[in-house]
């Protein structure tokens, strides 16, 4: 049996990328020509041994219900375990979580059934690929009573992270939530390991206690106590907590060692959909760039980003943007930093441009 | 309610496809790959899904493994069902008699059992090596107006070409009045394609009649259509127009795979209408920072050579300054720096060395005759060591 199950936050921080989280849920944005962002953590859960995982979902989640079907891309469509969609409890106040602790609330029927002995609780807005058994490990070993898994870089643009500074053994000596200072560099990744009882009963605390704030009232406090720790993960990490890191997350895919480091061994899953192999026609003139399935191309496209089923029409230029599935670029358009959502349309001979600081946003489904 | 379903299908999928030569050394023959990211059954299976047919059984005799992996619960076609769904059908041993599939006729004989679970009114018999999209929902519906007891699809062939297969000759109402299995001089060129559609209850009789003669080798084509015809059955063609290829040769294996190019193919794989499923690799994006013209690429490749007029299928690397031209690559292949491939089908898995040429300009390998006609063919999983030269037309199935 596996020693560990998964809990996934698919919808911490929503209102970051307000652009691409109008219509779904952060953990659903599409990513890299083919992905959705919650296909890196609960791949890597998957890749981990872990075979029961529970989707903590919020608004909106209709899309990311529709990407994870039954699990059964990602080997998680069991009868015992699973995927295991946990949508919001409402209790008498009839409001939906505001944090990350009403969140695990709603997990918490969930986690009493669970057998296995060490939970993994992470976002899932985020594109890296960890090795969580390695965290487990690392926790079993110094019988920490939490494990926050942490990254040297800064890898996002919000100011919200919590950061913090460990001994040689790893141990969280201290926190600094509001970033005062300059000299700590240790990002946590909000990526956890606890024992499941742990938690159950942190849970049960912060229910009969009022607790609200996962930082301040249970990790400030852990602290104190000196029982915490820090794994460090050192691989690629990139947080999308913006549209400007979207489309920086995406743009490192160009570069070889990122896209080998994450897609090499072919065991990042997602949902497929069959379209046929993308087709490149005289014309098509491209460079730096990835090319999904079903797409047609006719036009010129550099540095780009191309989910499936995008046609390019012909004379048409497209640099440095990402172009999501099923949208129609149509002849001698000129497209420059430009992030197009779904199923959108831009009319022949349409000049778009924005820049990397502020690429130009199509909503899902414009026609423009 | 008794369940049951109205048509079930037998695709025969055991043959040895020995005419392609080091491409079906060890996978059989709808398990060859084609037009970069489906195997030659997806056409079948994706037909059948697409017609309303949810039960197929898939007789496979031949190097079976990669195709039993691949079929696997049928989830990518939707025939993984709680009753019905796609069966792998091997030949099996049984209490009296322990045979491996005779014939055409003989492996559908041996699974009778298999469809009568099914109790169906019909039943659609389909081989599994042909690329093509058909509503065999329209060719049931045929057969039904009819009142047929057999359903032939047949097509036109140039005349010259017509020996090659069996040909159907019709009366003016469609009906057959005579089957010839590949004559020397065809009176007609109405070819068979292959697919016939029987009212079950004739299927069974014709097929133990057919069983309790010694003399008889077993075959559709050869003689169970026409006992059938002898014993005055009702026999109609069905004229199909469309796409249709046998791809049981190299040179129309290569064919088939270049009608998918061009402004307006021949064959267009693009159509939404009937979607061709496949069992899809879990490959990103393809990356592409070479040239690429003309051309289908699948994910998974990373291409920074130049691809002119080829097919280019899942996982292929195409490094910088290789060329591959007017070529199939099935999957998985490593084109290293500054190779070139020319004319050439090169199976799964191949690497072909630095600097290594494969093939001979079309304009030029063509011209050879041959088992090939001069298409090159590198077999599975060989790899060409650096600089090395395989001539136009060779079939290698060893390092080289």
């Amino acid at each position: 049996m596996s020693s560990a199950v998964g809990v996934i936050f698919s919808s911490i921080n929503d209102e970051s990328v307000p652009e691409l989280t109008k219509v779904r849920s952060k953990a659903s944005i599409p990513f890299g020509g083919r992905y959705r962002v919650v296909d890196f953590a609960l791949s890597c859960m998957v890749n981990s041994g872990i075979t029961t995982v529970g989707v903590i979902t919020k608004n909106n989640y209709q899309s990311l219900m529709d990407h994870l079907g039954s699990g059964k891309e990602w080997d998680l469509a069991r009868k015992e375990g699973g995927l295991i969609l946990l949508p919001p409890y409402s209790d008498e106040s009839e409001m939906l979580y505001r944090n990350r602790l009403e969140g695990l609330k709603g997990a918490s029927a969930f986690l009493r059934k669970c057998k296995e002995d060490f939970v993994v609780v992470a976002d899932s807005d985020s594109v890296y690929k960890i090795d969580y058994s390695k965290v487990i490990e690392q926790h079993a070993k110094t019988n920490a009573d939490l494990t926050l898994v942490y990254h040297e870089h800064r890898c996002g643009d919000s100011n919200s992270y919590m950061m913090f500074e460990t001994d040689e053994n790893e141990r969280i000596l201290t926190v600094d939530v509001n970033q005062h200072s300059t000299s700590i560099k240790k990002n946590y990744i909000n990526v956890f390991v606890a024992r499941t009882s742990y938690l159950r009963n942190l849970i049960q605390t912060a229910i009969t206690r009022g607790y609200s704030s996962f930082s301040g009232d249970i990790i400030l406090p852990g602290v104190k106590t000196g029982n915490v720790y820090g794994y460090k993960y050192e691989g690629y990490y990139q947080n999308i907590d913006s549209l400007q890191s979207f489309f920086k997350a995406n743009m490192d895919l160009l570069d070889k060692k990122v896209r080998s480091y994450l897609f090499g061994e072919r065991d990042i899953y997602t949902k497929i959909n069959d379209a046929s192999p993308a087709k490149f026609t005289e014309s098509a003139k491209v460079s730096n760039s990835l090319i999904h399935d079903g797409c047609l191309i006719e036009g010129t496209v550099e540095n780009c980003i191309l989910f499936r089923g995008v046609k390019v029409g012909k004379g048409a230029t497209l640099k440095n943007c990402i172009i999501m599935s099923e949208n129609v670029i149509g002849d001698n358009c000129n497209l420059a930093y430009v992030v197009s959502d779904k199923d959108s349309s831009v009319v022949a001979g349409t000049t778009l441009a924005g820049c990397a600081q502020k690429p130009y946003f199509i909503n899902k489904g414009m026609h423009i | 309610m008794l369940r049951k379903k109205e048509c079930v299908a037998m695709l025969l999928a055991g043959g040895q496809g020995s005419r392609l030569y080091a491409l079906t050394s060890n996978i059989a023959k709808p398990a060859v790959c084609f037009g970069a990211k489906y195997r030659i059954i997806d056409f079948p299976l994706s037909n059948c899904i697409n017609s309303g047919i949810d039960t197929v059984g898939v007789l496979t005799q031949y190097q079976p493994l990669v195709l039993n992996e691949y079929v696997g619960n049928g989830q990518p076609w939707d025939l993984d069902r709680t009753f019905g769904g796609v069966h792998i059908l091997s030949p099996y041993e049984a209490k009296t008699d322990t045979s491996w599939y005779k014939g055409t006729a003989n492996a559908i004989y041996q699974n009778i059992r298999f469809m009568k679970m099914y109790d169906p009114e019909y039943v659609l018999i389909l081989s599994g090596d042909h690329i093509y999209k058909m509503d065999y929902d329209k060719m049931l519906a045929a057969h039904k107006a009819a009142g047929a007891d057999c359903t032939i699809a047949c097509m036109q062939v140039p005349m010259k070409e017509a020996s090659r297969f069996g040909i159907l000759n019709t009366n003016p109402d469609g009906t057959i009045y005579e089957f010839e299995e590949k004559p020397k001089q065809p009176k007609s060129d109405l070819a068979s394609m292959g697919i016939y559609i029987f009212t079950a209850s004739k299927l069974f009789k014709y097929l133990e009649l057919d069983e309790k003669d010694p003399s008889s080798q077993n075959d559709f084509g050869k003689n169970v259509l026409p006992a059938m015809l002898n014993a005055g059955e009702k026999m109609v063609s069905y004229r199909f127009e469309g796409y249709w290829k046998d791809v049981g040769t190299i040179s129309s294996l290569w064919e088939a795979n270049m009608d998918l190019l061009g402004d307006a193919p021949k064959f267009d794989l693009r159509d939404t209408e009937r979607v061709i499923h496949s069992r899809s690799p879990l490959a990103p994006p393809a990356y592409v920072k070479g040239e690429v013209s003309n051309s289908l690429i699948a994910n998974g490749c990373e291409v920074e050579g130049t691809v002119i007029h080829s097919v280019i299928g899942t996982g292929c690397v195409i490094e910088k300054g290789a060329v591959v031209k007017d070529s199939v690559l099935m999957g998985d292949v490593v084109v290293k720096a500054g190779a070139s491939v020319n004319y050439s089908i090169i199976d799964e898995e191949v690497t072909i060395g630095k600097k290594s040429v494969v093939g001979d300009v079309i304009a030029k390998a063509s011209k050879l005759e041959g088992k090939t006609n001069g298409i090159t063919v590198l077999g599975r999983a060989i790899s060409v060591g650096d600089g090395k030269t395989v001539p136009a037309g060779e079939i290698i199935d060893k390092n080289v």
